[in-house]
């Protein structure tokens, strides 16, 4: 956008000259609609100016944002599929329902760079519609937020109450909050996994009540997920506060943990997954992240590209409109 | 000069005019006047047949209605024949003028048109006889109201009369709520609004909360209710005021104060002076003796002259001497016509007739009358002032029109894209059907040990399923349709209106009147006239008349009349020694002629110049008002008596100025007698009768016995009407009509407005004869008019010619520039007129309608045959394409070498064939045809000219001429006028312009914009129009463009079909009603592409509307590609960047609301041509309000998406993708911009270049030569 600067204030050349009637409108540089005003025009100068502009603006920041996204070190490991027994590999859903099944599932994963701490652990799942209209409304923000509301469950069918009362917390997002868990080692010594600050404070200080505790939770019918500790209030069960954040596409990310020490390269983890959670059903595929961060983010390459992309078209439109405009001027 | 020569066309015209239809009055008299208003088709007529409907005299008209009809059906059986496929070649004719006739077929044109004109024709004609006297006038023969006087509880025995209680509101407080709803509802747009909040209602469906989704549709509501409720209290409480004002009524034998809503039909009232009428009351009685009263009419239509009204001379003397009236009023029925009332009454056994003169209305005034005694007819609700409150029917905008065509366009979009996920949702569900029970996401069923164990939840089996995704996405697209548009719109109107109301150059410090807007709908039409039809009087012209020349006894005086010299005066009426009568208006006389004038009565010469003098004062209906002035010391005033003349008509003015110059002044007019000053001395004429002005006859006459018994009847009129019933034996009259008849010609020449005046004496028994007749006419309640005229024609023939008398109308001040400005824009203008040919072609040219270089077509024939050849021949003379000939190169030539067609003397093609089948038995086929055919040639023929006058045209006819070019062609037109004639003119055009003037508001009442003068036309359709059309134009792409690129992100992001919103609800609602309405209302107001300096000087740029530039077809696909791409931008760029990441769906949405917001924002802001300060804080400042409103919205725990725009403005990401959003979204458009204005620049863009570089002449220094556009 180009704006020319420049007001014309167009003389009010007759203003006196008549007041005789009350009738007449009153002379105001607002009604004669001559108010100073700013007239942009695109003249060739200004298109260029605005396309080299643009330019100079995108490629550092695309530049920049590439540069970034490529420090970040991303290990992504998917075990959906390997951490099923080969006896049971042609019927995954038998093994995942079946409660008798070992779950356990070893895994090791190569650092390619070192990793600063804190490496934060994802859990990505795949063709999970979490964005679904269906589900993404089955919940009860006001049982979630305090004791008084608990019986509040309109929304939250068809998992809103037991019978032994109403579940808390109730809906398909909580029924189904996810359930493997992970536990890293490295070189034999374990790798903490914390869990400080992996939800919004926001989310624990106001929306999830310290005074809620979670009942009837799982306890009948078709079990979706993860049980909850019912002596610990909902404030502070993080996981089910990440996951109650429903992903906006259906291919998304968890926040599970973070590991606090530097990572190695070359060092070999150990990963023990109880691998519980059951997307053999949709065919949803499970992956384990392990990533760095920097500014923008995680790793992320098509920012950078983007922009890289749209500073240089624009500073070849730049170029061919004064190519233009030296050949073959107005 | 013999008047046989066939040398002058409007000579001989008249003459087989009047001679054709006085033929037709012997055998059908009433339909005699019809026939002179008919017009070009032949439904009008076997409409009229209704309204005439006169019993006796509807034989031979019936008859002739039955060959009508057959004629018709003869006409479309060909008309089938002929024309297989009209209707694709519309389309095209709204290309350029010059290039249209190729593109039209001559058949074509033979077959659509009329029908279509027939159509329309009826419509108009139907809406008259709403208002129309003649209807009411057969039903008040059956069933007259009885009204006995000062009686009425008698009066009103069965209580079918009105109090006169008024009531205006609408609503009272019970009925005020369903009421209000009720008519809200009537709007298509509300009603869709309530479908789709129902919708949202159903459990299956409710995609938006429940509350939220009546949130938009209650506050529109809400707002319009108690703006309509704040209306109705002020009408509540005016109503209170106006019911509780007080008046005298007789009240057992007294007159006492009685509350308005009080008085009831019968009574008897007592008006004082200034006071207003409290209803509509026939005068009985006034406090001057011969019964006059005078009132102002102003409330009622606006003309601030005094208005005469008399009581009958019967009741009157009653009333004067005390006595007490009881008699019985037979009137009609109440109706809204303000200017007929028939009633007759019964008072000691004598019955009399009571007329339009007897009546004064409620909401007038009583001026210069002591008292007034009166017999209330009609009150409250029933009289005519409150029947007449109604408002004239609203027109649509041409844009709206279009705008409704893209409409559905959207609809088709909208159901195609809900068709699409709801097939989407078909297949999803059918592909997962198994998993649906355990999908943690759908969960068909409940897995409950309760009673719901196995039940299904919300589902309701794959098709219906389908069927509810397609309503509920139905409601999420809803915003696809741009309800808010409307109100947009409205808003936007109002605003501009506003500009134009305001506009100083538009106001006339003459009349002290400003610019009205009186339809609020059709604003942005004014940018796309193409033809602009004129009146001629009181439009171009001022309607100030001015008397110049006189020719009496065949010789011309005032042909060196000189200003009104006062010394010359002074020194003549010094000589003359007679008293002096102080005008208004100084007249400049002709010396000459006042010295004939000062010779002893004796000779021919002498005796004509007298009586001629005599009928300009006597003859017409102006009221002399003395103002005696007390003597102040300037000599020449002393003894001397003011004298002011009220009347309608300001030619009468002019006449009776011009005779008291002269020496006969006019000092008293009664309902009984006149008296007139013939210098010095007093001379009391007895008015027998008085025939008014009427269209029909074109003349008026009056009968006047004088003093000494003699009887003479004096005439004055139109040339055309007089100048054929005169006494034409004798050879000095013959002499005199050739003479005069040159003088006329010479006067109309000249652009003045001619009258004939005549007189004759009455023999007793030709008095005797007349008065009975009189009588009889004038007291009966059917058809008085008629009966009227009947009478009249009895006494006005062999008429001795005494001269004839020319006006001076002067030209309005810039009407030529005007007129040169309007053609350098590309449009045409026609001037209709009821004047003659010369006095048209000659005011033609002094207002360069007409110029030199032009040539002149001029068609003038008197049967049909000479006008079809006449124009045939013009047709192919100048190459006008009528049938297949394509030659474009000829076609532009002929546009370059403008010329200009005129059609004088009822040559209107279409009318002369009809008069042919009026008289033929059995109309043909081939006779059909014809007609058919010089419509389509007139058409060709008129629309490749520049110029076109219309002379000799009826009202009626003026409305067709509209309507033969609104029908053919796609092109805008505009009715400007400001007299009764105008009309049906005005409603007719697309635009109807009303100019406040000298006759009557009537006009000002049914137009659609009114001003004072016709240069304003100039500023308001070059400067304003050009501006409404682009802002409005704009406004409707912008707002498709907005909605939909709004819908279009929602619409990919279907989750698995199941249409979520990622935005949260409210934000939803407030994105068309509080994040981007406001700039473009702005925009929509305030933006102006150029400035109405470039505008006035470079009237070409108006051509942009022409060719519709701001809004077309081609744009909205544009429009929409682009909205296309920027949603798909919207939609993927945050897609991608946030592909495998944390980030939850209230971000998302919260990005995706930002960044829609500010994207249409500055899009919005990138089309703006002018900012000012109003514009950038509307813009930026709805940026702001939407950040501020995330905010609100994100700091509410209970909604899910608490706190999110917190965590979203931490993070660099956010701020880099909506950065890239805008550039990528306009990018496309940023560079198409660029492209277009470097190297295709339009016209307007070349023009801004100039006045913006011009401005700043140091900038660039370069192309400021460019504005020449």
């Amino acid at each position: 956008m180009s704006f020319k600067g420049g007001t014309s204030s167009e003389g009010s050349t007759d203003s006196a000259a008549t007041k005789k009637s009350s009738k007449k409108p009153k002379y105001s540089k607002f009604t004669q609609q001559e108010l100073p005003a700013c007239k942009p025009i695109l003249t060739p100068g200004w298109v260029i100016t605005t396309f080299i502009a643009v330019g100079i603006v995108f490629i550092p920041i695309g530049l920049a944002s590439l540069f970034a996204s490529e420090h970040v070190v991303e290990i992504v490991h998917r075990y959906d599929e390997d951490c099923v027994p080969s006896d049971y590999s042609d019927n995954a859903l038998a093994y995942i329902q079946s409660t008798e099944t070992n779950k356990t599932c070893k895994r090791s994963i190569t650092v390619p760079k070192q990793m600063k701490s804190p490496v934060y652990i994802y859990y990505e799942l795949d063709n999970f519609y979490q964005n679904h209209r269906r589900y993404v409304k089955s919940r009860s923000d006001k049982q979630l937020r305090s004791k008084a509301s608990e019986s509040d469950t309109k929304d939250c069918d068809p998992e809103a109450v037991s019978k032994n009362g109403p579940i808390v917390p109730c809906g398909l997002i909580a029924w189904s909050l996810f359930n493997d868990t992970y536990r890293f080692s490295v070189n034999n010594s374990i790798l903490e996994v914390s869990k400080k600050e992996i939800a919004w404070k926001s989310d624990q200080q106001y929306k999830f009540g310290s005074d809620v505790y979670p009942k009837n939770f799982q306890s009948e019918g078709l079990i979706g997920g993860a049980k909850l500790n019912e002596s610990i209030p909902l404030s502070e069960q993080v996981d089910l506060i990440v996951w109650m954040r429903t992903a906006a596409l259906p291919t998304f990310r968890k926040l599970y943990g973070k590991i606090e020490v530097d990572l190695e390269a070359n060092d070999e983890i150990s990963v023990v997954i109880q691998n519980n959670y059951n997307t053999y059903s949709f065919d949803g595929k499970k992956k384990l992240v392990l990533s760095t961060t920097s500014w923008i983010g995680g790793k992320n390459d098509f920012l950078g590209v983007a922009y890289l992309t749209v500073g240089g078209l624009c500073l070849f439109l730049a170029i061919s409109f004064m190519l233009i405009y030296v050949f073959k001027p107005r | 000069m013999n008047s046989d020569e066939p040398l002058l066309p409007s000579s001989q015209g008249p003459h087989t005019r009047v001679a054709s239809s006085s033929c037709l009055r012997a055998n059908s008299s009433s339909s005699s006047a019809n026939l002179d208003d008919a017009l070009c088709d032949i439904d009008l007529r076997v409409a009229d047949r209704v309204s005439v409907g006169d019993r006796d005299t509807s034989n031979s008209f019936d008859h002739s209605k039955q060959q009508f009809n057959s004629a018709e059906s003869h006409f479309f059986r060909q008309f089938l024949l002929e024309c297989p496929a009209p209707k694709g070649r519309r389309l095209v004719s709204w290309g350029t003028m010059e290039l249209q006739h190729e593109y039209k077929s001559s058949a074509f044109e033979i077959s659509r048109a009329p029908s279509r004109v027939q159509e329309k024709l009826n419509k108009s004609q139907r809406l008259r006889h709403r208002s129309g006297q003649l209807d009411d006038n057969r039903l008040n023969q059956l069933n007259p109201r009885l009204i006995y006087v000062d009686d009425p509880r008698k009066t009103n025995d069965k209580f079918e009369f009105t109090g006169n209680e008024i009531r205006t509101s609408k609503y009272t407080l019970i009925t005020f709520l369903p009421k209000n709803l009720f008519i809200q509802f009537h709007r298509v747009a509300y009603l869709y609004f309530l479908a789709i909040v129902c919708l949202n209602q159903l459990p299956p469906l409710a995609v938006f909360g429940r509350t939220v989704s009546l949130f938009p549709l209650l506050f529109v509501l809400c707002v319009t209710a108690i703006k309509d409720g704040y209306e109705d209290w002020r009408r509540h409480r005016s109503d209170r005021n106006e019911n509780n004002r007080e008046a005298l009524v007789l009240q057992a034998g007294q007159f006492r104060m009685k509350k308005w809503k009080k008085i009831r039909v019968g009574e008897v009232v007592k008006i004082l002076a200034d006071e207003t009428i409290p209803c509509d009351v026939v005068l009985l009685g006034t406090s001057d003796p011969s019964g006059l009263a005078y009132i102002q009419t102003m409330n009622l239509d606006g003309e601030s002259n005094l208005k005469t009204r008399f009581a009958r001379q019967e009741t009157a003397a009653t009333v004067s001497e005390g006595g007490i009236i009881l008699g019985l009023i037979r009137c009609e029925q109440p109706n809204r016509n303000i200017y007929e009332f028939t009633a007759n009454m019964e008072f000691k056994g004598q019955r009399f007739s009571l007329s339009q003169s007897n009546i004064i209305l409620r909401g007038c005034q009583l001026k210069n009358t002591d008292w007034v005694i009166g017999v209330v007819v009609y009150a409250g609700q029933e009289t005519k002032a409150m029947l007449n409150s109604a408002a004239s029917p609203s027109k649509r905008s041409r844009l709206e029109s279009y705008m409704n065509r893209e409409t559905l366009w959207l609809s088709v979009f909208l159901f195609v894209m809900c068709a699409v996920v709801a097939l989407g949702m078909g297949l999803w569900l059918q592909r997962h059907h198994d998993e649906l029970d355990i999908l943690p996401y759908y969960r068909k069923r409940y897995f409950t040990r309760g009673e719901d164990n196995g039940k299904p939840f919300k589902y309701y089996g794959i098709p219906m399923e389908t069927f509810f995704s397609f309503l509920s996405s139905i409601i999420v697209f809803q915003i696809m349709i741009p309800i808010s548009l409307y109100i947009t719109m409205e808003v936007v109107r109002l605003g501009q209106s506003y500009f134009m109301i305001e506009d100083r150059h538009l106001y006339d410090s003459l009349s002290g009147s400003r610019f009205q807007c009186r339809s609020l709908n059709i604003n942005e039409d004014l940018g796309q006239i193409r033809y602009i039809f004129s009146d001629k009087t009181g439009t171009l012209t001022e309607n100030k008349m001015e008397f110049r020349r006189a020719s009496v006894f065949g010789k011309n005086y005032g042909a060196s009349l000189t200003a009104a010299d006062p010394s010359q005066d002074v020194k003549l009426s010094g000589t003359a020694g007679r008293k002096r009568w102080k005008l208004k208006s100084e007249t400049a006389v002709d010396s000459e002629l006042m010295e004939i004038l000062h010779k002893t009565l004796d000779g021919d010469e002498r005796i004509t110049a007298h009586e001629f003098f005599l009928t300009l004062a006597a003859c017409n209906t102006v009221i002399p008002m003395l103002n005696i002035s007390p003597p102040s010391g300037n000599e020449l005033s002393e003894g001397v008596e003011a004298i002011e003349y009220q009347g309608e008509s300001p030619d009468e003015l002019a006449l009776v100025s011009t005779a008291s110059a002269y020496g006969y002044t006019l000092c008293e007019r009664t309902s009984g007698h006149i008296v007139i000053d013939v210098n010095g001395e007093k001379l009391r004429l007895d008015v027998l009768g008085l025939h008014e002005f009427d269209s029909v006859r074109k003349r008026m006459s009056v009968v006047i016995k004088f003093p000494n018994g003699s009887v003479k009847v004096l005439v004055k009129g139109a040339d055309t009407s007089i100048l054929s019933i005169l006494d034409e034996d004798t050879i000095r009259g013959n002499h005199l009509k050739c003479a005069t008849q040159g003088h006329l010609k010479e006067y109309s020449s000249e652009g003045l407005r001619t009258l004939v005046v005549a007189a004759r004496d009455l023999s007793d028994a030709e008095l005797e004869e007349w008065q009975s007749r009189y009588e009889d006419a004038s007291t009966s309640l059917t058809d008085r008019a008629t009966k009227l005229r009947q009478t009249a024609a009895l006494i006005e023939c062999n008429l001795n010619l005494l001269g004839a008398t020319a006006i001076e109308d002067k030209l309005q001040e810039g009407v030529p520039e005007t007129i040169e400005s309007l053609r350098q824009a590309g449009i045409k203008v026609w001037v209709l007129t009821g004047d003659k040919q010369e006095t048209a072609i000659s005011i033609g040219l002094s207002c360069k309608l007409l110029t030199t270089d032009m040539q002149q077509i001029i068609i003038n024939g008197n049967s049909e045959e000479q006008c079809r050849s006449l124009l045939a021949n013009a047709k192919a003379r100048y190459g006008v394409k009528g049938a297949n000939r394509k030659s474009p190169n000829f076609e532009r030539k002929m546009s370059a070498d403008t010329n200009y067609c005129e059609i004088p003397d009822d040559a209107n093609v279409s009318y002369m064939p009809r008069r042919h089948l009026q008289k033929e038995e059995a109309p043909t086929c081939s006779s059909l045809a014809l007609i058919i055919d010089g419509n389509s040639l007139l058409f060709d023929l008129a629309t490749s000219c520049r110029v076109v006058i219309c002379c000799r045209v009826a009202p009626l006819q003026k409305a067709g001429i509209v309507d033969l070019i609104k029908s053919r062609t796609d092109d805008m037109t505009l009715a400007i006028g400001d007299g009764a004639n105008d009309v049906s003119m005005i409603q007719m055009a697309d635009v109807g312009v009303g100019i406040c003037g000298q006759e009557g508001r009537q006009a000002v009442m049914a137009s659609d914009f009114a001003m004072g003068q016709f240069r304003f036309l100039k500023k308001l359709l070059l400067v304003h129009g050009h501006w409404n059309y682009q802002r409005v134009g704009y406004l409707v792409l912008y707002n498709f463009y907005r909605n939909a690129v709004f819908v279009l992100m929602l619409f990919i992001l279907c989750a698995a079909f199941s249409t979520t919103s990622a935005l949260t609800d409210w934000s939803s609602v407030f994105y068309a009603v509080i994040y981007t309405s406001v700039p473009t209302i702005f925009v929509g107001i305030l933006d102006k592409d150029l400035s109405h300096r470039t505008l006035l000087q470079y009237p070409k740029l108006y051509g942009a509307g022409h060719r519709q530039e701001s809004y077309n077809l081609h744009l909205f696909w544009i429009t929409m590609i682009d909205t296309l791409w920027q949603s798909l931008v919207l939609f993927y760029i945050p897609v991608y960047i946030y592909k495998e990441s944390t980030i939850d769906i209230w971000s998302m949405g919260s990005l995706w609301t930002i960044a829609v917001v500010i994207l249409v924002n500055v899009h919005l802001a990138m089309d703006i041509h002018r900012w000012v300060f109003m514009t950038h804080a509307a813009v930026w400042g709805s940026i702001v309000i939407t950040y501020a409103c995330m905010v609100v919205l994100d700091s509410i725990p209970v909604f899910p998406n608490y706190w999110t725009i917190y965590h979203l403005a931490l993070s660099p990401t956010y701020w880099l993708t909506i950065c890239l959003i805008i550039i990528v979204a306009l990018l496309p458009r940023f560079l198409l911009k660029a492209v277009q204005q470097t190297f295709w620049p339009s016209d307007i863009q070349i023009a801004r270049e100039a006045e913006i570089l011009r401005e700043r002449p140091d900038y660039l220094g370069l192309r400021a030569d460019q504005g020449s556009g």
